[in-house]
């Protein structure tokens, strides 16, 4: 197991919700990523939670800036402390409304540009920081205030978006495996050039379930391959952590989903929809690990 | 002329004292603890040490570190 830094930079406590999994994930990016560190922070929940002005909980440098823009300022950020002879890890860190739908084009344009930056988007699959609304990145058959009988539409394929760009490194990580996200934003930061992190990021008031079962709702999500912990260098793809296990055996996407509240709407069909569609991702996945496709 | 940039300050606290939030409150039993350490790796907060103390000024009773311990070492007791 890797040795995992006793820093913490992130203060007691931020505003978040009890139970939220942004700080725990925060606690172990910044762990990765030492002081030397710069948080580019979209309107998202964590530009909320991050304390009351003049003060802050977060103990190294942030700069907040508009919803559509993020990518955009690091790329900025980024060329000019290489400009100026500086290593400094420029970190995006944004929301999945802010990366699937509002911020897209600027993420879509920093990769293409080869920015020297790690986008990271946690995913709780909803405009969470407003009052839970729907976003491109919400599964579908789950409630949200804006699709209170379930979501119509399936969730986003914000991965193979970027993968498209060729990022040099990319990953997906999960709140419940802590030292995986430590392990896989240590390594995206020892490379140079455009580097991409998705993290799934269970939402108790979202998501409507009693907040001690942050850790265990990850878990399911993995286990039923609902979400699927992967790395890509240089476009090679391997599964990493428990996901290893789950391209093997899995149980079933009702296990997952019935541990929610926001899928009680959903039907018969939308479980037998999610379900094939773990079923699809994995061949797909299987191949790709192989080099097939 | 500069206009004055809003900068906030790094501090403990700057939320406030989330230990008012809580409802149940984690007990250890350190005589159950075989010191897995999986508590300090999953509060979000932080809020507990290598020593296994919890920080109730801080801790916000979200109930995480009771539900990850193997032992079931930890309880959550309601508030009086």
């Amino acid at each position: 197991m890797a040795e995992i830094p006793d820093d913490e930079y992130i203060l007691k406590t931020t505003s978040a919700c009890a139970g939220c999994s942004i700080p725990l994930c925060l606690r172990y990016i910044t762990k990765a990523a030492g002081p030397d560190t710069v948080l580019v922070i979209p309107a998202c929940c964590t530009s909320v939670i991050q304390g009351l002005y003049p003060n802050t909980a977060v103990n190294i440098p942030i700069y907040n800036v508009a919803f559509a823009s993020a990518a955009a300022v690091a790329s900025g950020m980024s060329e000019a402390f290489r400009a100026a002879g500086k290593k400094t890890n420029v970190i995006c860190f944004g929301g999945d409304g802010g990366t699937v739908d509002i911020g897209i084009q600027a993420l879509s344009g920093a990769l293409e540009r080869g920015t020297d930056f790690l986008y990271i988007c946690y995913d709780n699959e909803a405009y969470s920081n407003t009052g839970m609304q729907r976003s491109g990145a919400t599964p579908l058959g789950a409630a949200t205030t804006t699709t209170p009988t379930g979501k119509k539409e399936f969730k986003k394929d914000l991965d193979a978006i970027v993968n498209a760009h060729n990022p040099v490194y990319m990953a997906t990580a999960c709140s419940a495996y802590p030292v995986d996200l430590y392990n896989k934003v240590e390594k995206a930061l020892s490379i140079p050039g455009p580097k991409f992190m998705h993290i799934l990021a269970p939402c108790p008031p979202g998501w409507r379930y009693p907040s001690d079962k942050t850790v265990a709702l990850g878990k399911l999500a993995v286990q039923s391959g609902m979400w699927v912990l992967y790395e890509r260098e240089n476009g090679k793809m391997s599964l990493t952590g428990a996901s290893k296990a789950a391209a093997k055996k899995r149980i079933p996407v009702e296990d997952y989903l019935k541990a929610q509240g926001r899928f009680k709407t959903a039907t018969k069909e939308n479980v037998a929809e999610l379900q094939q569609m773990v079923e699809n991702n994995f061949k797909r996945i299987e191949k790709e690990v192989e080099g097939i496709c | 002329m500069s206009a004055k940039l809003a900068i906030s300050k790094p501090k403990e606290g700057a939320a406030g004292k989330t230990g008012t939030w809580r409802t149940f409150k984690p007990v250890v039993d350190m005589e159950l603890c075989n010191k897995c350490g999986n508590c300090e790796r999953f509060c979000p907060d932080g809020t507990i040490s290598k020593d296994f103390e919890i920080d109730l000024e801080y801790c916000k009773g979200c109930g995480i570190c009771a539900e990850v311990c193997p032992k079931k070492a930890i309880k959550m007791v309601r508030e009086e």
